[in-house]
């Protein structure tokens, strides 16, 4: 170890201090703290520091993420396979899955990751690791036919505009990843949407139909998969979404570690639940007879909720304000879905609304705060 | 006896290298030093010059703002040396002990004696500095008539003191000191104990005992006070450490000046972690030829406690208002891989991404590593967790990093001081400067408001 450590000093002298390149320090400090925790110690305030780091916290969710990445490149095999009518092993589902997802992640982080160093460097200030789980988030939530180039432009339209276009990691309002999802979206609509774009080369093949659930709803049609197998995740979606059972695990994972918050995941279950529940009451048409619990575990709500609606820096706050926060994003997502055909799936439009809302219910709960405190001052001052 | 005052968030460190409940007296000091900047806020204006003698209690500074707070000498002998550091600031006024000539001052019982009495006795004779004040924790104003004083003898800062132990040779000039104070309130003293033990403070009359129980912070006195009777704006109220408690007592026992410093040299590096019983302002030598340090790896010494302290030299001397010398070694070593989660699990962490509660059981070894980078703000709802005032602590700072004085003031800046968030330094995964971000709000606070 310590002879790798000097071997790294030597090839780190001439971005040191006063150095010829010197302005490039933070992209060799990128790869030298993921090899190394560095060496410095504190200077001011508190003498002793936690282990824990922002490197160590946005790992942790990668680690969350790798159950549903997993089963998420098995899946894209699997419905390849069940749509070719081919016989199939789970290592042939798996290789036919990782052929198609590996580029795309590569894709990711080759681009997202370009921009976050040319900005570190522009800016002079370290490379924020929040891009790890970004550039990963993105290939998993896109449908698995959108080319790469797609996913390229997409990837540099979220770092750009919107991350860095608001100063970096912990400035932006809404979610990155979703963010390069909408754009695609938006700008890409035919290969987001509709019935060719969610099993792998559907497009090549002919009358078959590889809907999602929420798409097939949408459309008036009948849905003929079993509770189980949409737990379990066997259907078609976005890549990595199908399966609630591992956005589960990952779910575990992240409130064990503490890293994801609870509340907005439970006050996202309160939400959805409930809104199900009253349009089950209503029932007025297939989507809105559709089972409250059949709308936790389809489409993308569990992966959303877990995943995204977590993010810290563009959720609420304050603990008040996950409740409200993740509350309101299972209202809205049950909300769109049934009342907007053209978005099958909610939950992405509703974590981008609430990222835009989410200062205004932490100023709401921070003025309670403010409030009470002001309240106090004039009673002390009358009792003067 | 009125409520306790129980605490729920907050994280108790436990670190190897408790003092052993044992009081040794120090090495004479040959030399020993005021520090103008044990007194937040402070700008001195001296009144010796280098070569004079001086006596046990002669003034050897006093604040600008306020000519009568006096800096007195705690021994007696020649004023040495004036350290100066970047635009010509005091750092060190270094006394060389001689001779032994002490200032005597006539004072009579507390009970026959009026409050301005009182207040001039403590302004002449150097103690009023014993006397801090909120909001800020500066130096008490002595026009002001506080809405009550604190003493807080619970100590849940890591490797903490024990405040019955220390005091126990004391405990008539404590409850003289107390009576003065007393005299200067309205209300009767609050004395903070710790609620799981019951000692001779318990004792103490005229006093409102405030039992505290539970994690660290619960032993600051801005939590204590804002479970009790938060500060509201306009309001003052005042804050004495339990052995300069003792002190004023003395000096009102005695007639002289008083310096007293009892300090508990612990930390893993301690040979010997024990207390010593020594005055303000002695040479650090004195205390750890005593107790020895393992100096085979650089170490930090720190005047106070790890998490609020301030790093000094192993040549340097024994802060103002602190009972504790911490020692640990220092942290200059890289650790591969040491971001995964699981990894260097013997480092201590709030964090469930570390398995660091199995091995506290016996305390931590600690070192001064960042363990880690400065990064954005990312993480939320870690600072709550170890910050148990009705306050925002993340809203606060960014309050003060935006220099925004109403949204400071409307946010609680007048209820806390830097120490309180010691543990968020600690704990916080961004490695946010929160004390300094505190500390340069309250200075602003001081220059806009006042």
């Amino acid at each position: 170890m310590s002879f790798l450590r000097k071997k790294l000093d030597d090839l780190k002298r001439p971005f040191g201090k006063g150095e010829k390149w010197e302005k490039y320090a933070p992209a060799i400090n990128a790869f030298d703290t993921f090899l190394f925790v560095p060496n410095h110690t504190t200077k001011t305030g508190a003498h002793i520091r936690d282990a824990v780091d922002l490197k160590r916290t946005m790992v942790t969710v990668i680690i969350a993420l790798i159950p549903a990445l997993v089963y998420g490149i098995y899946n894209t095999g699997y419905q390849y396979y069940v749509q070719t009518g081919e016989a199939f092993t789970f290592l042939d589902a798996f290789i036919h899955g990782s052929w198609k997802i590996f580029p795309m992640i590569v894709v990711s982080y080759i681009v997202g990751l370009t921009i976050e160093f040319i900005f570190a460097v522009y800016r002079g200030h370290e490379v924020n690791e929040g891009y790890l789980v970004t550039g990963l988030l993105i290939p998993m939530i896109m449908p698995v036919d959108i080319p790469l180039w797609m996913v390229a432009i997409s990837v540099a339209f979220a770092v750009l505009i919107a991350k860095e276009a608001f100063g970096g990691t912990g400035m932006n309002i809404l979610n990155p990843a979703l963010t390069a999802r909408a754009f695609a979206f938006f700008a890409y609509p035919t290969y987001m949407s509709g019935n060719k774009v969610w099993v792998s080369e559907a497009s090549n093949m002919d009358g078959i139909s590889g809907e999602t659930i929420l798409g097939t709803l949408a459309a008036g049609g009948k849905v003929d998969y079993s509770f189980f197998e949409m737990f379990q995740g066997s259907i078609p979606g976005s890549i990595a979404e199908t399966s609630a059972f591992f956005v589960l695990i990952g779910a575990f994972i992240l409130i064990a570690t503490g890293v994801g918050s609870w509340r907005i995941m439970l006050g996202g279950i309160f939400g959805a639940a409930l809104v199900g529940l009253l349009f089950n009451l209503w029932g007025a048409n297939a989507l809105m007879s559709f089972s409250w619990v059949n709308h936790l575990v389809v489409g993308g709500f569990a992966f959303g909720l877990v995943f995204m609606a977590t993010d810290p820096v563009s959720g609420s706050q304050t603990n008040k304000g996950k409740w409200i926060y993740g509350f309101l994003i299972g209202v809205f997502c049950i909300l769109i879905r049934v009342f907007n055909p053209a978005y099958p799936e909610g939950v992405m439009l509703a974590i981008l609304l609430m990222n835009v809302f989410a200062p205004t219910i932490d100023h709401y709960v921070i003025q309670g705060n403010i409030s009470k405190r002001k309240k106090r001052w004039a009673t002390a001052l009358k009792t003067v | 006896m009125s409520q306790g005052i129980s605490i729920k968030r907050g994280a108790n460190i436990n670190l190897i290298g408790e003092a052993e409940k044992l009081l040794s007296e120090a090495q004479p000091s040959k030399t020993f030093a005021l520090k103008p900047d044990n007194f937040f806020s402070l700008v001195p204006r001296l009144m010796v010059k280098v070569g004079e003698s001086v006596a046990k209690g002669t003034p050897v500074f006093h604040a600008k703002h306020d000519p009568r707070i006096l800096f007195v000498s705690p021994v007696s002998g020649v004023l040495k040396e004036i350290r100066r550091g970047s635009k010509r600031k005091i750092l060190d006024i270094v006394i060389e002990t001689k001779n032994d000539s002490v200032i005597k001052h006539d004072i009579k019982s507390v009970r026959k004696t009026d409050r301005k009495t009182i207040v001039e006795i403590l302004l002449k004779s150097g103690a009023w500095p014993f006397i801090k004040q909120r909001p800020y924790g500066i130096l008490a104003d002595p026009d002001v008539i506080p809405k009550s004083i604190y003493v807080s003898s619970c100590s849940t800062a890591p490797l903490g003191v024990d405040f019955e132990f220390l005091l126990k040779n004391d405990k008539d000039d404590f409850q003289l000191g107390i009576d003065v104070l007393n005299t200067l309130v309205e209300t009767p003293l609050n004395l903070s104990t710790d609620a799981s033990f019951s000692g001779f403070l318990e004792n103490i009359k005229g006093v409102n005992i405030l039992p505290v129980d539970g994690p660290h912070p619960a032993g600051n006195v801005s939590v204590q006070m804002q479970r009790h009777l938060p500060i509201n704006m306009g309001e003052k109220v005042w804050e004495v450490r339990p052995e300069d408690v003792a002190n004023i007592g003395k000096l009102f026992s005695s007639g002289e000046y008083s310096a007293q410093r009892t300090v508990a040299v612990a930390g893993s590096s301690v040979g010997h972690p024990q207390y010593i019983k020594t005055n303000i302002g002695a040479e650090i030598s004195t205390l750890i030829n005593l107790t020895g340090v393992d100096d085979s790896y650089p170490n930090r010494y720190i005047n106070g406690d790890v998490l609020s302290g301030v790093s000094v030299s192993a040549q340097g001397y024994i802060d103002f208002y602190n009972n504790l010398l911490t020692i640990i070694p220092e942290g200059n070593h890289s650790r591969m891989f040491g971001w995964l989660p699981f990894m260097d699990n013997k480092i201590p962490s709030l964090s469930n991404t570390s398995f660091s509660w199995l091995f506290g059981k016996k305390g931590y070894y600690v070192d001064t590593n960042m363990n880690g980078e400065e990064r954005a703000f990312v993480v939320t709802g870690e600072m709550e967790k170890v910050f148990p005032m009705d306050i925002y602590p993340m809203q606060l700072l960014k309050a003060c990093m935006a220099e925004d004085i109403e949204k400071m003031e409307a946010l609680g800046i007048y209820e806390v001081i830097p120490e309180d968030f010691g543990l968020i330094d600690y704990a916080s995964t961004s490695k946010i400067e929160a004390q300094e971000i505190i500390r340069g709000g309250i200075e602003l606070m001081i220059k806009e408001v006042g």
